[in-house]
Order: structure tokens, then C-alpha cells, then sequence
């Protein structure tokens, strides 16, 4: 993960790029596919929409494109109202799913559309096209027409078509999806550090986790419509708000407790907790399990005992499935070579998150 | 791996089929326009004097520029037609699209001399239409220019050849890829200039065959003139029918034929030139 700094650069925007979503909704017949969204997006802030398909991602970001019209609700951008202006009259522009470059243009035309059709001097065009292009390394493609190019490439010249316009907001519906892992990965790279240099708010829609937690300095996690929780992506990770979001964003063991007198417990398992008495489920990330005989044990250290079911290795690290007197538990250990067997397992109590299925308050 | 012996088979019936029906034909109709007819008898003695007759006597030259007159005046009706309703039709009828598409292929099934007849009827100075304009008095008399004329020819041809240019604009219409057109207006393009520099572009390869089937079509048309065009409006196809016919000089007929054959091919080779260079996938 890229952590963002405070002090960075991009944080010089001004407020022009702020985006505000107020009580947004939106229907299509009887299908509610947005409920009440409100949201705000920091100028130079790199804001992902994560959700499953039919979570309302989508359909957020062609409401502040302006492809759609909210059935409820308001979208403000730098102060002023944009869900009332068309499309073409929006200082936002993006970048398209299948790229939607045009087929009859050719590299530079189509990144020249923009300056074009808004009436920009003519003069200034090839220099900004020329830059614009630069920036994304397709200069000296400017000849070729889309057809001729790869999926990388395309997805280039359409980032650089949107970025021409010099919008205040940048909208991409999961623009590297489309594309081989390696390839992604490149991409996501430059993608960040190019909204890093120019500072513009970047609206990112995405079904893959791992690509929001790399790129965003905040995630939105959407689901049927509806905001489950905003947070970075540390707090999300750290602290998911619901049982959805601790599943959704990495992978987690969800384990069901009993609280009686400042102690929870499930089977064999029982830590120090300072919730009050009653039913609580807990969210425990693989990797805060740990091989007792490997670490020292620390104060609030919980040990248990438990066999090792199944191990899975996947690189850096070992996906053991264990079993806890009947309890399944994943854990996520350092690569380590074959392990069979009871061992000696152990977790800090504080890794143990309370989580609840709806969001605290609805 | 198909055999030689199933290769074959199934490659000669389409040639035997263009053999005789084609290439046999057309290369009677070429030897033809270079022999001549004397005392009523085809006598096979090369030479130029078709085409000599051809591009001398006016009449023909004339017959065959108020065809392409014709022609064109029906390829840009259907056009200024066609393109509102297919741009129309794709873009914004929603889920009235089937039943409009319908309405639409209708009239292709209605036959071409039912048609014909009915324009009579509508546009004759005993017809609908002059009916109408005398019982609202504004005109006294029946108008004459609207039937046995160019115009009501164009007209007819028109109505005939409307679906011909709508159903390959269509289709290339429905073509275009809407995220294309977000992606215009996205980047500061009103719907009129989206229009101009993105669909019309993109529907030029419809646009064209369109085009082509109505113009064609209509430039080879004998029986518009005969049912509502009279004697101003002679077609270039009414010559080659009366010269096969009544007037029996077989080698003036397929003179003319050969010019137009020319004039269509080269035009079919062009609008495809045209074609491959409007397609971009």
C-alpha cells in the first residue's frame, strides 16, 4: 500500500475538485439500485468505489458523469451544482470501462477531440496533445488508430484523452480491468503517480479489492446500494465496520462469542474483551494467527491449541486451515516448509475486532 | 479435410449457375452492341455504329442524364427520409424499436405494382389528392404536374426505395457502440456536434450502401415511367425495352445496356473503395 502524506503535493488542490454526493438515490422501475449515498471527496483525493456487480458502483459514477439523472439527491462539485448541468457542460471527464476510443480517429485525434469540440485554440492544440500524450508514453503512437493498438496502449490514449480537458475530476470505471495481472500492475502504478502529480481528485471504480487498497487514499465499499463504510484503506482493513466489509477487503476468520464478565469465548478460544455481556461476533485476520514456538509470547497474547487441516503455499507465505476443537480457523503464516499436526497456536487479543452484520446506528 | 471430389461438388452448381446466368449473358449482350440489324434481320458484322448512334443522337445522352437525374433527386429524398427515422429509431425509441422496425419492413412486402397503382390513384386529376385540394378550394382546376411527370416518378421511386436506404443505415447505426457517444459528450461535445463527428462518421459505411441500392436501383427503373411517369419522363430502361421490343434493334439496346452496366460497376467499385475506407474495425 502507498501510504498518502499529508504534506504531499497533491494535497496542494484547491477546493475546485471537491466532489459532495448528498442523499443520493436512484431507481430504475421497482429496482432501488442507489439508496441514500452521501459522500465527500477532498480536492486531489484518490476516492475508490468498491462493490460487487449490482452494488450501485457503477451507476454512482455515470450519475456524476452525467449519464444518468438521480432520482433523489444532489451532486456538488467545487461549489456548485452538477447533477443539473448535461454531460459536455461537466468539468469532469473519464475514462470508459472498453476505453471507448474512436474507432474513425486516429491516436492524436482522439486525444484532440476534447480540446476541439470546447473551442480551444487551435494554435495550442498539437502542443497539449503532444504533452498530454507524453505523459501517458504513447507519442509516438500518434499516428496509429485504436484498432492497431493493445489493450495497454488503448488504455493510455484514453487516460489522456480525459486528462486533455485538464478536468477538476477524473472518473474511471475500472479502466485496468481489462487487462493481464503484470500489465495491471504496471498500470496501477502509474496511475497513482501520475493523480499524485497532478493533483486532480481521481474517482475509481473497482470490483477488486486489492487493486483499492494499493491505489486509493480512501475506499467506499458499496453493497446493494448502499454505503457500508468509508475509511483509508488501513482503517478499513483494521477496523471493518460490518461482518460484509471485514469479508470483502482481505480475507478473514469470523468467529462467534460469547461475552460473560469481560471475557469472550468460542470453543477453546477465550481472550479479554471490555465489551459488555451477550452475543458478539469477532473479525480475526489469518495473519495475526501466529506458530506459538515462533513468537515470543506478549502480554494479551491468546495461545491455543489446534491441528492443521489443510496448508496451501502461495509464495511469501503458508494458508494453513486449522481446527480448533471442531472450530475452522484460516491463519496465514511466514513461508515455513510442512507442517502436520497439533501445534501451538496464538493471537493478540486486541486482533480480534468486534464487527456486527449492519452498520452500527441502522 | 474435405475431399477433392466434395470440393468440386459443391463449387459447381453456384458456377454453373453464373456461367449460364451470368457470364453467358452478358457476354451475348457485349457481342451484341458490336452488330447491327439491316432490313429487319440481325446480321453479325462487326461494328462501332451502336456506340457511334449512342453519343450522337441527343436523345439518348438526354434520356440517360434525366435517369440519373431521377436517380439522384430519389437517393437524397430517401436519404433526408431514412437517416431521421434509422437515427431516430435507434437511438431514442426505446422499446417501441420492434414495432416501429416492423412498420417500417411492412411496405417491403407489398407488391411493387400495387404501389405503383396506388400513386395513381392518390395523385391522378380525378385522384385523392386533387380531390381534396378542389373540395378546400384551393385550387379550381385538377393540377396537372402531379401525375405523368418526373416528379410523381421521384416521388413513387421513393416511396419504393426508403426502406432500401433505412435498413442498412440501421443496421450501422445500432452498430455504434453508445459508450462512444458518452465518451463525446463526456469530453465537451453537444449532441450536434457529437453527431457530426461521431455517428455520422461511423454510419457512413450504411449511409453508402443505402445510397447505392436506392440510386441503382432507380436508374434502372422501367416501370415508375410506365405507371406514373408519361411521356416526359422516359428512363434510360424504357429505351432499352422499346429497342428489345417494338422497335427491334437488338445491337443499339445492349450498346446502351454495356454503357450502363459500366457506369454501375464502376460506381459499385467506388462506393466500396469508399466503404473500406470508412470502416475501422
Amino acid at each position: 500500500m502507498i501510504e498518502p502524506s499529508p504534506s504531499s503535493p497533491a494535497n496542494h488542490a484547491t477546493s475546485e475538485g471537491t466532489l459532495e454526493v448528498r442523499n443520493l438515490a436512484k431507481q430504475f422501475g421497482r429496482q432501488h439500485v442507489l439508496k441514500d449515498i452521501s459522500l465527500h471527496v477532498a480536492g486531489g483525493e484518490f476516492l475508490t468505489l468498491l462493490g460487487e456487480s449490482g452494488s450501485g458502483k457503477t451507476t454512482l459514477l455515470r450519475i456524476i458523469a452525467g449519464f444518468e439523472q438521480p432520482s433523489i439527491g444532489e451532486v456538488w462539485m467545487g461549489g456548485s451544482r452538477l447533477d443539473l448541468l448535461p454531460p459536455y457542460k461537466r468539468k469532469v471527464n473519464t475514462v470508459f470501462q472498453n476505453y471507448a476510443l474512436f474507432p474513425h480517429l486516429s491516436v492524436e485525434e482522439n486525444v484532440a477531440y476534447g480540446l476541439r469540440v470546447t473551442g480551444t485554440a487551435a494554435a495550442d492544440i498539437p502542443g497539449r496533445v503532444q504533452d498530454a500524450l507524453g505523459m501517458v508514453k504513447m507519442a509516438e503512437y500518434a499516428e496509429r488508430r485504436p484498432a492497431k493498438l493493445s489493450g495497454g496502449q488503448q488504455q493510455r490514449v484514453a487516460l489522456a484523452r480525459a486528462l486533455v480537458n485538464r478536468p477538476q475530476l477524473l472518473l474511471l470505471d475500472e479502466p485496468l480491468s481489462a487487462l493481464d495481472a503484470n500489465l495491471r500492475k504496471q498500470m496501477q502504478g502509474e496511475l497513482k503517480s501520475l493523480q499524485r502529480e497532478l493533483g486532480i481528485t481521481f474517482l475509481f471504480v473497482t470490483h477488486d479489492q486489492d487493486e483499492a487498497m494499493v491505489l486509493s487514499d480512501r475506499i467506499a465499499l458499496l453493497r446493494n446500494g448502499e454505503l457500508e463504510q468509508i475509511a483509508s484503506p488501513r482503517e478499513i482493513y483494521e477496523r471493518p465496520a460490518t461482518v460484509y466489509a471485514a469479508e470483502f477487503i482481505g480475507q478473514t476468520n469470523v468467529i462467534k462469542a460469547e461475552i460473560h464478565g469481560g471475557r469472550a469465548s468460542c470453543g477453546a478460544l477465550s481472550w479479554a474483551t471490555e465489551l459488555p455481556d451477550g452475543a458478539q461476533l469477532f473479525s480475526l485476520r489469518p495473519e495475526s494467527i501466529r506458530l506459538a514456538s515462533e513468537t515470543r509470547a506478549k502480554p494479551g497474547s491468546v495461545p491455543f491449541r489446534a491441528s492443521v487441516v489443510q496448508q496451501v503455499f502461495t509464495g511469501a507465505s503458508e494458508l494453513l486451515e486449522l481446527d480448533c476443537g471442531g472450530l475452522l480457523i484460516r491463519a496465514r503464516i511466514p513461508t515455513r516448509g510442512r507442517i502436520t499436526g497439533e501445534h501451538e497456536f496464538s493471537f493478540l487479543a486486541g486482533s480480534a475486532v468486534p464487527v456486527n452484520h449492519t452498520k452500527a446506528g441502522s | 479435410m474435405h475431399t477433392r471430389a466434395y470440393k468440386l461438388a459443391v463449387s459447381i452448381p453456384p458456377l454453373l449457375w453464373v456461367g449460364v446466368f451470368l457470364l453467358i449473358p452478358y457476354a451475348l449482350m457485349l457481342l451484341h452492341s458490336f452488330w447491327l440489324v439491316r432490313d429487319g434481320i440481325l446480321v453479325h458484322e462487326w461494328n462501332l455504329q451502336n456506340y457511334a448512334k449512342l453519343f450522337s443522337n441527343r436523345i439518348y445522352l438526354e434520356v440517360l442524364f434525366r435517369s440519373i437525374r431521377i436517380a439522384a433527386s430519389v437517393t437524397l429524398l430517401s436519404l433526408i427520409l431514412g437517416y431521421p427515422l434509422a437515427y431516430y429509431m435507434s437511438f431514442q425509441s426505446g422499446r417501441r424499436k420492434e414495432l416501429m422496425y416492423q412498420l417500417v419492413i411492412i411496405p417491403l412486402w407489398v407488391s411493387y405494382l400495387v404501389r405503383g397503382y396506388a400513386w395513381k390513384t392518390i395523385l391522378g386529376s380525378e385522384g385523392v389528392l386533387n380531390s381534396f385540394l378542389q373540395y378546400f378550394h384551393i385550387t379550381t382546376e385538377p393540377v396537372g404536374f402531379l401525375l405523368y411527370s418526373p416528379f410523381a416518378v421521384v416521388l413513387m421511386l421513393t416511396h419504393i426505395y426508403t426502406p432500401f436506404v433505412f435498413l442498412p443505415l440501421y443496421a450501422s447505426l445500432e452498430h455504434i457502440p453508445r459508450n462512444l457517444v458518452e465518451a463525446s459528450h463526456d469530453l465537451g461535445a453537444s449532441p450536434r456536434t457529437t453527431f457530426f463527428r461521431v455517428i455520422l462518421p461511423l454510419s457512413m459505411p450504411g449511409l453508402l450502401a443505402g445510397a447505392t441500392f436506392a440510386f441503382l436501383l432507380s436508374l434502372g427503373d422501367f416501370l415508375a415511367p410506365i405507371l406514373v411517369g408519361g411521356p416526359s419522363s422516359v428512363m434510360i430502361a424504357n429505351i432499352v425495352q422499346n429497342l428489345f421490343g417494338s422497335a427491334y434493334d437488338w445491337p443499339l439496346g445492349a450498346a446502351i445496356s454495356v454503357c450502363i452496366l459500366l457506369l454501375t460497376v464502376s460506381l459499385l467499385f467506388l462506393t466500396e473503395r469508399l466503404e473500406k475506407r470508412w470502416s475501422f474495425t
